[in-house]
């Protein structure tokens, strides 16, 4: 993991690392989802990007597993509440995860609250 | 429908995609379903009726939405048909992802409609360790909780039988007065589900299931490539044994019995030549009728649509279905994605694609499912071009064949390539940018043959009614032509790009231009010229890169709109001259 020293995001040392960064089989949680820079033309297709993840309940507290990275900046898809989610390479970075040290939950699959 | 007694009332079916509304659907009205278009909408939705206890329904399966605040076009249509009210709203919640499901069951509350609640799949929740008192959630939401198995019909009729308990829930919001029903935040929102479900789910922890352990491996960056490339080898080879099997064993045979003797007693009565004799048997070849190159409507006109194209679009369809209903589609789309990203597309617009390789038409609709014009216009535009359908992919394979593999896979391999490198050119020159993949992936479900069966009949019953009329059409017209002259004259005046681009003999204009009625007809008339192996893989490649069949044509244009049709289709043209000229060209070095 110690990728995550260097992400430009959050240099500051140990903190979050992004969802792309997070090892496979790794259990993480959500700590916060980065809105893209709005510039013209992306702003419209971001905002549905965030409403989306939303929708499929990926949102800030929720824990996560890992299960893979695709090649070629290929998706990531990971596990939320037993359910299998993809999210494309450049969502991927815009996720910041904490990784937990033990499988909190089965699955993932209790819903975790702060 | 005899309801006239008392006055109709709608039902809707509200639920996240995937989680069996349509089995519940089939379930509650029967098979007599009339389906639709939105007013204003590319969204279409099914409509049926059921009678209960003396009251008549009107139910709406509603297009299946994570949220009522719309995230795509489909999610538009639900919201406003939950608008517009109705006397009851089924809620279909998945009980192996209630949390993310009450997200949307508490949008549609909010709204204050009568609502009751098909808590469903609970017997895969059961499997994977994850128990739901419908009786304390009944509570907490003050509506009616009913569990379902909506694929066995499991707690079906008690959900009917509670339909005049359907209330208005009663959500409340932590932190909000009592009775206090004004539109909360969306924290809010979410903290009280996060409450609900805690009060009403208990998770026991269970061991990884060897479907588990496939749905991970179908997404891991080594074994998923692994997967994919096998499911679509073996996807392919399964298609062609049964294609050639209910050929061989089957068609052939009961064509040569029944047909043959028939059509020849009619041929000896007709006086064996003649405009009439022409048209209704044929031109006899060698003195005998020739099923596939006579080109009569009781012979080629039947042979080909029922005995050369659909042993392979009831193929075709039949593993589409199955890899459909098994869940597979979805991990396709994560493993094209990489792909298809760096062509203007997302992953998920492999489905349409694969849709395309059965008939272009329900592809280019499927095209509806991307998010932007700029996507639906790449996609359109490439399954027109280079993803030939069953019917012309049979006679591909019946016709180029019969000269060798080889040389079906050279016309394979020049679409495949012409697929990747229009895409890549469409992705470099339209303003705009790719979009990103976020796609839920249901779990893998054993498919149930009711389901199956049902799917493959209405494919299949598309096919026979809009095929069979089209190839008797486009027969009729070749006939025509030919008695006319016209077509002597086209092949004339086409004669410069043919011969000199193609290398084809001015004949193949004929069949190429009349690919517009139907492209399998057309590769019947052109394996019927008697061309060499590379004239005949040029010759297709033209064929199945140019215009779309008249049929697709259509779809194309009320999909894309005149202006970007007339872009898509000088697209296609071009693409189809640059790559049969460079098939030409490529392949007259090596033979």
């Amino acid at each position: 993991m110690a990728r995550s020293w260097r992400h430009p995001q959050r240099g500051d040392g140990g903190g979050p690392l992004t969802l792309r960064d997070l090892p496979n089989g790794a259990f993480a949680r959500i700590v916060q989802i980065v809105s893209p820079q709005q510039d013209e033309e992306v702003a419209g297709s971001s905002r549905r990007c965030s409403a989306r993840l939303e929708a499929l309940g990926l949102r800030t507290g929720k824990i996560v597993q890992k299960v893979s990275g695709m090649p070629f900046h290929g998706p990531v898809t990971l596990l939320l509440d037993g359910r299998q989610i993809a999210v494309g390479w450049n969502i991927s970075a815009h996720v910041l995860v904490i990784p937990l040290k033990e499988r909190e939950g089965s699955h993932g699959l209790r819903p975790e609250r702060d | 429908m005899d309801c006239d007694r008392n006055e109709t009332k709608k039902l809707l079916l509200v639920g996240n995609p995937n989680v069996g509304k349509s089995a519940l659907f089939t379930r509650i009205t029967g098979v007599h379903a009339v389906s639709s278009n939105y007013p204003g909408t590319t969204v279409g939705f099914l409509e049926g009726w059921l009678r209960r206890g003396g009251d008549s329904w009107r139910v709406i399966d509603v297009p299946g939405a994570y949220t009522l605040s719309p995230t795509n076009e489909a999610e538009q249509v639900a919201e406003r048909m939950v608008d517009e009210g109705a006397d009851v709203v089924v809620l279909v919640l998945d009980a192996t992802a209630l949390e993310r499901n009450l997200f949307l069951a508490f949008q549609t509350m909010e709204r204050r409609i009568p609502v009751i609640i098909a808590l469903n799949m609970v017997d895969e929740a059961r499997h994977k360790g994850i128990d739901i008192d419908p009786e304390a959630l009944e509570k907490l939401l003050g509506v009616p909780v009913v569990p379902t198995v909506a694929v066995t019909g499991q707690g079906i009729n008690r959900l009917l039988d509670r339909l005049p308990e359907a209330r208005p829930g009663e959500v409340r919001f932590s932190g909000a007065h009592s009775g206090q029903t004004a539109v909360p935040g969306k924290e809010e929102r979410w903290n009280a589900i996060g409450e609900i479900v805690e009060r009403v789910q208990r998770v026991s922890h269970r061991h990884h299931t060897l479907l588990d352990k496939l749905e991970d491996a179908s997404v891991d960056s080594f074994w998923g490539m692994i997967i994919g490339l096998f499911v679509i080898v073996a996807s392919f080879a399964s298609i062609r044994f049964l294609g050639e099997g209910i050929i061989d064993e089957f068609l052939d045979p009961l064509f040569d019995a029944c047909l043959l003797p028939v059509a020849e007693s009619l041929s000896a009565l007709l006086g064996g030549e003649g405009l009439s004799h022409d048209i209704v048997v044929g031109r006899l070849i060698d003195g005998h009728i020739d099923f596939e190159q006579s080109f009569g409507l009781l012979t080629t006109g039947l042979y080909v649509p029922l005995a050369m194209v659909l042993p392979y679009v009831v193929a075709f369809y039949f593993v589409l279905s199955l890899l459909e209903d098994f869940g597979y589609l979805p991990r396709l789309a994560v493993i094209f994605d990489a792909l298809l990203h760096r062509m203007g597309l997302h992953g998920f617009a492999i489905v349409p694609s694969l849709l395309g390789l059965g008939c272009n038409v329900p592809g280019i609709l499927a095209t509806r499912v991307l998010d932007s014009d700029r996507e639906r216009f790449i996609a359109a535009t490439l399954i027109s071009v280079a993803i030939p359908c069953a019917g012309l992919q049979a006679m591909i394979i019946g016709t180029v064949g019969e000269l060798g593999m080889r040389w079906v896979l050279a016309v394979y391999a020049t679409l495949a390539l012409s697929w990747l490198i229009l895409g890549r050119l469409l992705h470099s020159f339209l303003p705009g940018f790719s979009p990103e993949l976020i796609v839920e992936i249901p779990p893998y479900r054993i498919p149930s043959l009711k389901s199956l069966g049902m799917k493959l009949w209405m494919r299949v019953r598309g096919f026979l009614l809009e095929a069979v009329p089209l190839v008797l059409g486009g027969i009729l017209i070749v006939g025509l032509l030919d008695a006319t002259g016209i077509t002597a004259l086209m092949s004339r005046l086409l004669a410069p790009v043919f011969n000199g681009l193609l290398g084809l003999p001015a004949e193949a204009s004929g069949p190429i231009l009349l690919g517009i009625l139907r492209k399998d007809v057309a590769m019947g008339m052109l394996g019927a010229l008697g061309l060499s192996p590379v004239q005949l893989v040029v010759a297709t490649v033209t064929l199945s890169m140019t215009f779309p069949c008249i049929a697709t044509f259509i779809v194309l244009w009320k999909e894309l709109g005149g202006k970007r049709m007339a872009a898509s289709m000088g697209i296609m043209i071009l693409a189809a001259l640059i790559a049969g000229t460079a098939a030409r060209m490529l392949l007259s070095i090596k033979f």
